[in-house]
């Protein structure tokens, strides 16, 4: 997971951009696709963020790689909605109890298309941005306490380790006789145990981290910052890249009028 | 090299430290954890501080770090301790604090981010930052271009041990203390750590002349840098406190010829001694084969699935070919990174192999299959048992008698062995702790002793000397040979030359695999 977040080999254009404007514009994207399910306005935005891949140092490769699972929990989505949604207009596919129909099929591929185009720009934030430059952005741009954002930086580090620790810990009580074979309920009360030598580490750890960095002078006071977070023009063209999408979807969808608010009634 | 001119020294002004009757008691504690403490160390000056566990070491240098947290959460300070005549809390960046596990010595993920964080809670102009980033790198070997040194957003996750502890020496120089305090920072180390480290801290104090206060138990690592070692003794306040926290206190030659039989009976490590250790008595050749591995390849991590394809680990050693023997030892040895103890928890049926086999023979498996892997934890158990090199790792309840049973209980035999366990590795008198408030060498004593009470027939032990004081260590050495003469057999993971001679057998020395030839046999297997 640690190499998985490195950067070092992304050149990318938008890894120079500022993280708080390419964190905003995300924002706008996926604000605009959480107001309305509708085919129209998600495959707008997913084409604008299609666009965007190769500026990110994405590929389509890299990005089935590191965002498999969520995409196919769209297309889980998408499929169940299909089948289990009321039908309306004709049935094109009727099994026993599951029935696709016009109107429940479009459903499920705005719900699919939906899913994906609010995950892909979290994705794509993630593969052009490291968190350290994130967290300066936070707390010298957004002005956030640094206390928090610098802390929460630092944990973020541990939680890699503590991956390799839950291995470890699992192989531990192994040689205990402490086993994942067994009934359900034995399997539960492992892993609890496994879970608490866990915590116990964790907490361990996190104590000497603290007691690390308040050696180093951490605490509330006044602090400089090494690396300056500072906005460039290439910053006003995130914004605005994402302003476009998202207004793009939104016209998109009234022009087609298949644009409807969430938390208004269908139809 | 950096100009002259440019030299910290110019700027580190050294520390003085006094303190008088100082004591502290922790939040929660009966007693002081240290104990009208009368110590003056002055500017400069480099001090080796020893002395039995439960001595108040590592309070003392929190405290000299200002990290000891406010007098009054329910926690008592006596006395006086100043840094420069004034309370160390009110001057943060005055000392530089490293302590022992290197993971937690790193605060950012990236090497000159790193150096930079401490400089930056003080409040040092950016420019004036990465000068000293600059110079603190150069200064601990991490910039020497020669020596194949790092840029500045090399990964911290990717540094060895000793590696991240030169880079926390850095981000402690980048600070500008005058006072830097080491709490044990090599004991989690191998050998060639440990000297990198040790270098690093002298090279920087040649250059700054800042003081130092150093606490190890291995004395020979430390004793030609530092010019005073102060032996502290635990002191116990509940009646009234007569007996003063330093025992002993002077140049090192002289405190080593005064103390030298206290100190090896406090398990300290001093330089030329070996602890007296039971010797093998049988014939250390081995009996039955018990296990061995064929063209293994191991690896700790699992084969990842990217999409619809499955990417096989690349392996950290392969073509691995071992026996283990009733009644031998084998010791597995090599620098940091070589996949040792990869390899023994392959061996122990606890990774699964990336290629390869492992295969008990059938005097150990019993009529439970040939590899140890697919075997139950249960069946593991009672056949090859594994010491992690961190105890807490293994603890499964919440009481020393508890944890001894865990096995025996599970396995409906072995009980009438934990009582002579107990009073063999000296746990007696801690049935009823907690296994978690244990100390170090407890803590060790009473993993061998768990993992032994579901007698295995095949032991294998990783690093079960990292960290151990001298009595410790000789205890464990003792007990070893008497079971590998009782026809256990024995595998460990060690840097610990003097270990692996008193336990005799045969050993495997690994190097960094060549990572293109294995990943090809990998490849092909």
């Amino acid at each position: 997971m640690r190499e998985a977040l490195s950067l070092r080999s992304n050149n990318a254009l938008l890894t120079r951009a500022n993280p708080l404007a390419k964190f905003v514009s995300v924002f706008l994207i996926t604000l605009v696709l959480a107001l309305s399910i509708d085919l129209v306005s998600a495959s707008t935005a997913l084409l604008g963020e299609l666009a965007l891949f190769p500026l990110a140092g994405l590929t389509l490769r890299l990005l089935w790689q590191r965002g498999w699972p969520l995409i196919i929990a769209a297309a889980l989505g998408g499929w169940s909605t299909a089948i289990l949604s009321a039908d309306s207009g004709r049935i094109l596919l009727d099994v026993g109890i599951w029935s696709i129909s016009e109107g429940s099929l479009q459903l499920g591929l705005g719900f699919m298309l939906r899913g994906l185009a609010i995950a892909l720009p979290a994705i794509l934030l993630m593969s052009c941005t490291d968190p350290t430059d994130l967290a300066d952005a936070l707390a010298q741009k957004a002005k956030l306490p640094h206390r928090f954002v610098l802390g929460t930086l630092a944990a973020l580090r541990l939680v890699g380790l503590m991956a390799e620790e839950w291995q470890t810990i699992g192989m531990a009580r192994r040689a205990r006789g402490v086993g994942s074979h067994g009934s359900p309920m034995q399997r539960f009360r492992a892993m609890l145990g496994q879970s608490f030598g866990l915590l116990v580490q964790a907490i361990r750890r996190a104590s000497r981290l603290a007691v690390t960095m308040e050696a180093r002078g951490f605490g509330g006071g006044p602090r400089t910052w090494a690396r300056e977070s500072t906005y460039s023009r290439l910053d006003a063209w995130v914004l605005v890249g994402g302003l476009v999408i998202a207004a793009a979807a939104v016209l998109a969808a009234q022009s087609a009028g298949t644009w409807h608010f969430v938390w208004l009634k269908q139809g | 090299m950096p100009s002259p001119d440019s030299g910290t020294s110019a700027v580190v002004r050294p520390a003085a430290i006094s303190a008088q009757g100082w004591g502290w008691r922790h939040a929660g504690r009966a007693t002081q954890a240290i104990h009208a403490l009368d110590l003056d160390i002055r500017p400069g000056e480099r001090v080796l501080l020893l002395g039995p566990s439960g001595a108040g070491k590592s309070t003392f240098l929190h405290a000299l770090a200002g990290v000891l947290g406010e007098e009054g959460d329910d926690a008592d300070e006596t006395g006086s301790l100043l840094v420069d005549g004034v309370s160390p809390r009110a001057q943060r960046g005055r000392a530089g604090l490293m302590q022992q596990d290197p993971e937690t010595q790193v605060v950012l993920s990236r090497l000159g981010d790193d150096v930079a964080f401490g400089a930056e809670n003080l409040c040092v102009p950016r420019e004036e930052i990465w000068k000293r980033v600059d110079e603190a790198l150069d200064d601990v070997g991490l910039r020497n271009s020669a020596a194949g040194g790092f840029a500045l957003d090399h990964p911290t996750s990717a540094l060895s041990g000793g590696q991240k502890q030169r880079l926390a020496l850095a981000g402690i120089l980048a600070m500008r203390p005058g006072l830097i305090l080491l709490d044990e920072p090599t004991a989690n180390l191998d050998p060639a750590g440990v000297l990198e480290v040790r270098d690093a801290v002298g090279r920087c104090l040649d250059k700054t002349g800042a003081t130092l206060v150093v606490v190890e138990h291995r004395v020979s690592v430390w004793k030609d840098l530092v010019d005073r070692i102060v032996v502290l003794q635990p002191g116990s306040s509940s009646e009234g406190g007569s007996t003063p926290a330093v025992l002993l206190d002077g140049d090192p030659d002289t405190v080593l010829a005064q103390a030298r039989d206290m100190l090896t009976a406090a398990g300290v490590w001093v330089p030329g001694y070996v602890p007296a250790t039971r010797p093998r008595s049988g014939a250390t050749g081995g009996g039955e084969l018990l296990l061995a591995t064929q063209e293994l390849a191991v690896s700790r991590k699992r084969a990842r699935r990217r999409g619809f394809t499955t990417i096989p680990p690349v392996p950290v050693q392969a073509g691995l070919d071992a026996e283990v023997l009733a009644g031998q030892a084998l010791t597995v040895t090599g620098p940091n990174g070589a996949g040792k103890s990869t390899f023994a928890l392959t061996l122990a049926g606890l990774l699964a192999p990336v290629s390869g086999t492992v295969t008990a023979a059938v005097g150990l498996s019993d009529g439970a299959g040939t590899d140890p892997f697919k075997w139950k934890a249960q069946q593991l158990i009672s056949r090859i048992g594994t010491v992690f090199q961190e105890p807490e790792h293994q603890f499964v309840t919440g009481r020393v008698l508890d944890e001894l049973m865990f096995g025996p209980k599970h396995l409906g035999h072995g009980e009438d062995r934990v009582d002579e366990l107990l009073e063999r590795l000296r746990l007696g008198h801690l049935v009823d702790a907690n296994p978690y408030t244990l100390s170090g060498g407890e803590k060790r004593r009473l993993s061998v002793a768990t993992v032994l009470a579901a007698h295995p027939r095949v032991l294998v032990l990783d690093e079960p000397t990292f960290g151990q004081d001298a009595n410790t260590w000789a205890e464990l050495a003792s007990f070893l040979s008497e079971l590998l003469d009782a026809g256990t057999s024995v595998v460990s993971v060690t840097h610990d030359q003097e270990f692996s001679s008193v336990l005799g057998g045969t050993e495997m020395r690994l190097e960094p695999a060549l990572q293109g030839a294995s990943r090809q046999e990998a490849g092909a297997a």
